[in-house]
């Protein structure tokens, strides 16, 4: 076992867990906090996606022991535009890959406004961010499947809040 | 998973003695193959080392005009970085092309160089597979092979290897640095992946004590011009059926320097210097660049199922050095 502090949502976690214990399931089964999914876990989905010091990783593919220390933010810490504008966008039908999608947008646009470049955009880093036109979004979520074939509404959600 | 213990190693000397004492060691950075294939019980360390906060993350300027990428620097580091940009494009084109943003933000340069293949017998428990277990046969031959390679194949293993960075790091002459308790040596990247042979086991020139410290990549000046095309079966976020990485420069119509390497088709990151050798010196066309193709291509291995890659990579050199021949903007 080992103990580790997780610092979630603002919050301190004080957890003892075995280390192989993913993200994932530390959030879920230790936390309580299933808001974030578990879809094929094996980084192939998005469902599981969160945030680590800002930045979005697949949080099935990484060890909760690993974190220690770090900023975790979860679909239950998230109080952002983004979720208002998918319920107007109809950005969901089912809705299980929807806190993968939140976490993802919120990091893909912190992302294009550092200047990230994309496979789309291609070009010099850091140039002043060019507009995140439709196709620009399609690739940098692709990370994040919707069996539900949400993605017209996951796009206009994501560009209405991207301006 | 099976249980491991877990050392979280302060610094890299703590992590060679770690791996050096121990029999069943294994390190872990960005987790995106490591804890995937520990979950498939494909790999089973008794215990795991966690390297990812030693100081290893970095791109930088080396006094020759080449670059040092530290080898924890992430997969969305490097192609974020304004130098690898400048100095050789096909390196930030073919990350951007692989995986999927989340992953990049988690991988590094030096596990998607050890990043194991995606076979689809070599992830299944129940198949025949010489890579997870040697000897017992290869069930991919005669298999399901339309994702397997085509060239530097055996008849004990067909895998294809994945990693698209790799194909641009074969192409920019990478070196590969590695360190254990024993001192530092620097492995050519031509030497670092190995083809099947008899024993697809053993994957790399790197030893059991190693660690991947950084890779270095020698100035390139024709790299400046340099592009990568990957062929797919959906637009993003999967491995390619065949991909380019080519770097070219055209004088008075002529091709004075060429590299090409390719992906999706090889048992290993594949440099085409058969092609290479065939173009230098000749007209930039079409037919040259045909040529060129089929020189390299003339010793694939197909089955039924992965033939049409030989053609998607004929099509695909011919395309991307085309466009690298005529605009000298990146494929």
């Amino acid at each position: 076992m080992v103990e580790i502090v997780l610092r979630v949502n603002g919050c301190d976690e004080r957890l003892d867990l075995p280390p192989q214990v993913s993200l994932l399931d530390a959030l879920r089964e230790d936390l309580g906090l299933t808001g974030t999914k578990k879809g094929c876990d094996q980084g192939a989905c998005g469902a599981c996606t969160v945030l680590s010091d800002g930045v979005r990783i697949n949080s099935c593919l990484t060890l909760a022991v690993q974190h220690a220390g770090r900023e975790i933010t979860t679909v239950e810490g998230v109080d952002h535009p983004l979720q208002e504008a998918f319920v107007r966008a109809d950005g969901l039908q089912c809705g299980y890959c929807t806190p993968g999608q939140i976490c993802s947008a919120i990091g893909m646009l912190a992302e294009h406004r550092a200047g990230v470049p994309s496979a789309v955009t291609g070009g010099l880093p850091g140039a002043p961010g060019a507009e995140l036109s439709d196709e620009e979004i399609r690739e940098r979520m692709s990370g994040n499947l919707c069996r539900c074939g949400a993605y017209n509404g996951i796009v206009a959600a994501i560009r209405e809040v991207a301006g | 998973m099976t249980s491991f213990s877990y050392v979280a190693a302060p610094d890299t000397a703590t992590a060679l003695r770690a791996i050096a004492d121990g029999d069943r060691v294994k390190f872990l950075a960005g987790g995106t193959n490591l804890v995937d294939l520990m979950r498939e019980r494909i790999e089973r360390p008794d215990t795991v080392v966690d390297i990812s906060r030693l100081p290893l993350a970095g791109v930088a300027e080396l006094p020759d005009g080449g670059l040092r990428i530290g080898a924890l620097t992430t997969n969305s580091g490097v192609a974020a970085d304004p130098l690898v940009w400048t100095r050789c494009p096909v390196l930030a084109r073919a990350i951007l092309d692989g995986a999927s943003p989340q992953l990049r933000n988690m991988a590094t340069v030096g596990g998607n160089l050890l990043q194991r293949t995606r076979c689809l017998y070599f992830h299944d428990e129940a198949a025949r597979c010489n890579k997870r277990a040697p000897g017992s046969g290869c069930d991919a031959i005669g298999g399901f092979s339309r994702g397997n390679a085509v060239l530097g194949v055996s008849d004990h293993c067909t895998a294809t290897h994945p990693s698209d960075m790799a194909v641009a790091l074969v192409l920019l002459d990478a070196t590969v640095e590695v360190q254990s308790t024993r001192g530092t040596r620097r492995i050519p990247i031509a030497e670092f992946h190995r083809v099947p042979g008899d024993a697809p086991h053993v994957e790399t020139a790197l030893a059991a004590d190693e660690l991947i410290t950084a890779v270095e990549l020698p100035p390139a000046p024709v790299a400046a011009n340099s592009g990568y095309r990957k062929v797919r079966d959906r637009a993003a976020f999967a491995f390619a059926l065949v991909s380019v990485a080519a770097a070219l420069h055209v004088d008075d119509g002529v091709v004075t320097e060429v590299r090409l390497a390719l992906g999706g088709v090889g048992t290993k990151p594949w440099r085409a210097t058969e092609a290479e050798r065939a173009l230098l010196g000749r007209p930039a066309t079409d037919e040259s660049f045909r040529a060129a193709a089929d020189a390299e291509l003339r010793s694939a291995t197909t089955t039924a199922q992965n033939a049409f890659k030989v053609e998607l990579a004929r099509r695909t050199i011919v395309t991307t050095l085309r466009q690298l021949a005529t605009d000298r903007s990146p494929a």
